[in-house]
């Protein structure tokens, strides 16, 4: 919790908007009506690690009940999968759907406050589209939950959102109910491209580093400032209270210290450095990311995930070792300098070491479609570097690591008990290209089903058109 | 992680590709799934000789003296797959406009909208790029390499070529020669039109045009569209089913042999496209409309099309370059939504070679054809598949990449 809240907490004026639980944009996420149901006789790949064959999932009321051979439906409604396979719903770490949306005309141009190279107090919540198109495709892709953030112009580009994946009028209705907020940054070319190129800082990787720093260092003092009205406050609330019981003549008189003004830029980094904010760096290079675990040390706050990491491969076990995650593509590479040094083997090298966290991400309204086989790709490929990768180890990169990166893993990510019950019934092996999702399940109701799609399309952009429909 | 040396095994590994990649010498592969991408279909348990660098025959029980002999297992043989449209070779590193070659206008901003049918971005091909040796170990043996604006701001962008893609000096096939046309450059299509036709008569003028009628092509231009607008093919970019319209309509009243390129709303247009036998070369994972262009995308783009009786070939519209190599897995996903296997393999082969008018030599497995071969661990559109040789002209190519020496060179130790 942040320290500064809760120090204010008591006094009923910590409405700084810090607090997730403070969110002055709370969700209305509701989980839609859904029957009980049991998926029998699947491959289940549960995102713990384990793999099932034979099995079945029961969901009811939304969660996951159980998983397990023989379960009894118990009025349930019985899908029979008839050998197809089950998995987590997919988690997609890194993208900019409804901030970059289709089409992608000038107007929906929402993702980079490319005005300022530190721009933390912009959220990607409040340029999210929830008519963009790409959201359902992602939906037919198995996607369930997906954290949309602010691009990579800036050092410190603002806060992203989780959402869970379902068609809403408002941003509001798809957000992640109590999910923390993401923090952008971003190392390398793209900040001291977009400020070097409008003649200021940053122009280097100097520049960029030094503009962290004094971000952070100003957020330090910021948060100072906090806890010094915080005190003074709490002695003059108890010097009047005090008072009250006891009006000793020339006391009470000390006047109430003034509130700081609030600065919405400093205010998410102290969020960031209390840990209520999941830090999220682009970063390729293995040396800036090394540089950037120094950073996190000097001002306190933890790595959720390096994304793009193009070298996580060439730092793996300090990734590990610090229990940051690698989110990753399978195979993207050579469109700048700081993308030269891809291996397809990257995403394979990093899950290697204990406690190594691979996360496949997209970045992409194409690759959010077919997570699963940009996951493939790289369980191929580590597969024939010699590493012992089966599917129910490599789903994790697509479900459950994603989770843990976005600090919503004691809800989604596996299908184990008591979790929201989004799970995507494949039509065969998800780890082939060939596979497509049958049926998506978001908190136990029925979202997405190949079968019977619906006519016409769920974005209102698409209604009415002459070409009609996406898929 | 530590950099580890190299291994005994990926020693071997490269010791034993480079004398095979230095000679040329008869070859037979021996006990293959055979794709020939002919009328004879798949061909199980099959050899494939090649003599000189073509094959030489297609059967059973093939035997040659003296010949380096491979036994496929079973495995699958296709032709070499032809990469798409691409700026391989002309770009190593996209944002870096040192090593960027295939824009038509870099010398000359202030000129960016003037059409230059005479920017031959072949000239500039390097076939020793690392970004070639990336994608020739994924079995991408030959690609068309374009100018780098058929989707920028130009509505001629210059001339291409394909490319054999094995370090070869002499690497572009002369007779797939093509103009690109671009009419997705994002400013007013009348405007573009009213630019092609200003063009076209500057290229065939009248004898009534006097010099001051000349004033968008320069005369090297002038000469070089006019051989393409005589029977020349000229690939448009281009997506709106209507504009495709007026791209058929043009090519019929000048007479050349036009190609779409991109046509996310083509399979609306199958009918005419088929009729006037004018193929498409698409993304397969084109499903979202990034544009008003693109209302229509659809996956089943690749599978309405073939079945209308359009020719079809596949590229990577959002990296061609680097990762041209995703056309197979683009190939899988078209599968997966409706198009016939034969067909997909079709568009990575022989369809593009015919399109590009070198259908007689390259994109099959018959006798004659080039032996541009690559046998894989799997079906070759599968993601978990992986090219195990891939043969250039009866060669065998070195399976190692800048990519794989990064691999070797961090490869942790195995659990």
């Amino acid at each position: 919790m942040n320290r500064l809240c809760l120090l204010l907490v008591a006094l009923a004026v910590c409405a700084t908007g810090a607090r997730a639980a403070d969110d002055p944009y709370p969700s209305t996420y509701q989980p839609a009506a859904s029957q009980p149901t049991l998926i029998r006789n699947a491959t289940v790949l549960d995102g713990t690690g384990r793999r099932l064959d034979g099995a079945d999932v029961l969901m009811r009321d939304g969660k996951i009940v159980a998983v397990g051979t023989g379960l009894a439906a118990d009025g349930a409604t019985v899908v029979d999968a008839g050998g197809r396979w089950v998995t987590p719903g997919l988690i997609d770490v890194h993208s900019h759907l409804g901030v970059y949306a289709s089409p992608g005309v000038t107007a929906h141009q929402d993702g980079n406050e490319a005005t300022d190279p530190v721009t933390a107090g912009v959220w990607a919540e409040h340029g999210v589209w929830p008519q963009d198109p790409g959201f359902y495709t992602a939906l037919a892709g198995g996607v369930t939950t997906l954290q949309v953030l602010p691009g990579s112009a800036n050092l410190i580009g603002g806060r992203g959102v989780t959402l869970r994946n379902v068609a809403g009028t408002t941003m509001q209705e798809m957000k992640f109910p109590g999910a923390p907020h993401g923090l952008k940054m971003a190392c390398g070319e793209n900040p001291k491209r977009v400020y070097g190129g409008k003649g200021r800082s940053p122009s280097t990787r100097m520049g960029n580093v030094a503009g962290y720093r004094q971000a952070f260092a100003d957020a330090q003092d910021y948060r100072r400032q906090w806890e010094k009205y915080e005190r003074e406050l709490a002695a003059y609330e108890a010097q009047a209270q005090d008072g009250k019981h006891s009006r000793r003549k020339g006391e009470g008189d000390a006047k109430p210290p003034t509130q700081p003004k609030r600065d919405l830029r400093l205010e998410t980094l102290v969020g960031a450095m209390d840990g209520e904010i999941q830090v999220h760096i682009h970063c390729y290079r293995a040396d800036e990311m090394a540089v950037m675990l120094d950073l996190a040390r000097e001002f306190g706050f933890k790595v959720a995930a390096f994304h793009h990491g193009v070298e996580a491969y060439k730092i793996a076990d300090r990734l590990a070792q610090e229990g940051v995650c690698g989110a990753l593509w399978a195979d993207w590479w050579g469109f700048k300098m700081e993308a030269y040094d891809a291996i397809w083997e990257n995403i394979a090298f990093v899950d290697a070491p204990a406690n190594g966290c691979a996360i496949v991400h997209s970045d992409s309204a194409e690759g959010i479609q077919r997570l699963n086989q940009e996951a493939a790709k790289a369980m191929a490929r580590g597969q024939r570097a010699g590493l012992a990768i089966p599917p129910e180890r490599a789903i994790r990169w697509i479900t459950s690591n994603g989770a843990r990166s976005l600090g919503v893993a004691g809800e989604v990510g596996t299908l184990e008990p008591g979790k929201r019950a989004d799970v995507v019934l494949w039509n065969r092996d998800p780890f082939s290209v060939y596979a497509l999702a049958d049926r998506v399940y978001v908190d136990g109701a029925l979202r997405y089903d190949r079968a019977a799609p619906p006519a016409p399309p769920e974005s209102d952009f698409l209604l009415g058109q002459p070409a009609g429909g996406a898929l | 992680m530590r950099p580890i040396q190299l291994t005994a095994r990926t020693m071997l590994c490269a010791l034993a590709a480079l004398p095979l990649a230095a000679s040329a010498q008869d070859l037979l592969i021996r006990n293959a799934r055979v794709h020939t991408v002919t009328e004879r279909g798949t061909l199980e348990r099959t050899d494939v000789l090649v003599r000189n660098g073509r094959i030489a025959a297609v059967g059973t029980g093939l035997a040659a003296a003296g010949a380096t002999v491979i036994d496929a297992n079973g495995r699958p043989l296709t032709p070499g797959l032809f990469g798409g449209i691409t700026a391989l070779g002309v770009v190593e590193v996209s944002l870096e406009k040192s090593t960027v070659d295939n824009d038509p206008h870099a010398a000359e901003r202030d000129k960016a909208a003037e059409p230059r049918p005479e920017f031959d971005v072949t000239l500039a091909f390097n076939p020793d790029s690392a970004v070639i040796g990336v994608n020739r170990v994924e079995g991408i043996t030959h690609a068309m390499i374009a100018p780098g604006a058929v989707s920028g701001d130009t509505v001629i962008a210059g001339q291409g070529a394909v490319a054999r893609l094995d370090g070869r000096a002499e690497a572009i096939v002369t007779p797939s020669r093509t103009l690109f046309a671009n009419l997705n450059a994002g400013v007013s299509r009348a405007g573009q039109f009213m630019q092609l036709e200003q063009a076209t008569r500057e290229a065939k003028p009248t004898p009534q045009m006097r010099d001051a009628d000349f004033r968008l092509l320069t005369p090297t231009g002038r000469e070089v569209l006019a051989r393409y607008l005589s029977g020349g093919r000229i690939v448009f970019s281009v997506d709106r089913a209507t504009d495709i319209r007026q791209v058929l309509a043009f090519a019929q009243k000048q007479g050349t042999r036009p190609v779409i390129l991109g046509g996310a709303q083509a399979w609306q247009v199958a009918g005419p496209l088929a009729q006037a036998r004018v193929p498409v070369v698409l993304d397969p994972l084109v499903d979202l409309p990034d544009s008003f262009d693109q209302l229509g995308a659809t996956l089943e783009n690749a599978a309405r099309l073939h079945k209308a009786g359009v020719r079809i070939a596949f590229t990577n519209l959002n990296d061609g370059t680097h990762n041209a190599r995703k056309v197979r897995q683009a190939a899988g996903v078209a599968v997966a939504h409706g198009l016939p296997w034969d067909a997909a393999l079709a568009a990575l082969t022989a369809n593009p070679a015919e399109i590009f008018g070198v259908g007689a030599e390259f994109g099959r497995i018959a006798p004659g054809y080039v032996a541009d071969l690559v046998l894989w661990s799997g079906d070759p559109f599968e993601v978990t598949t992986v090219a195990e040789q891939v043969w250039i002209d009866g060669r065998a190519q070195s399976m190692r990449s800048r990519q794989t020496e990064l691999r070797d060179r961090y490869r942790p130790a195995v659990r």
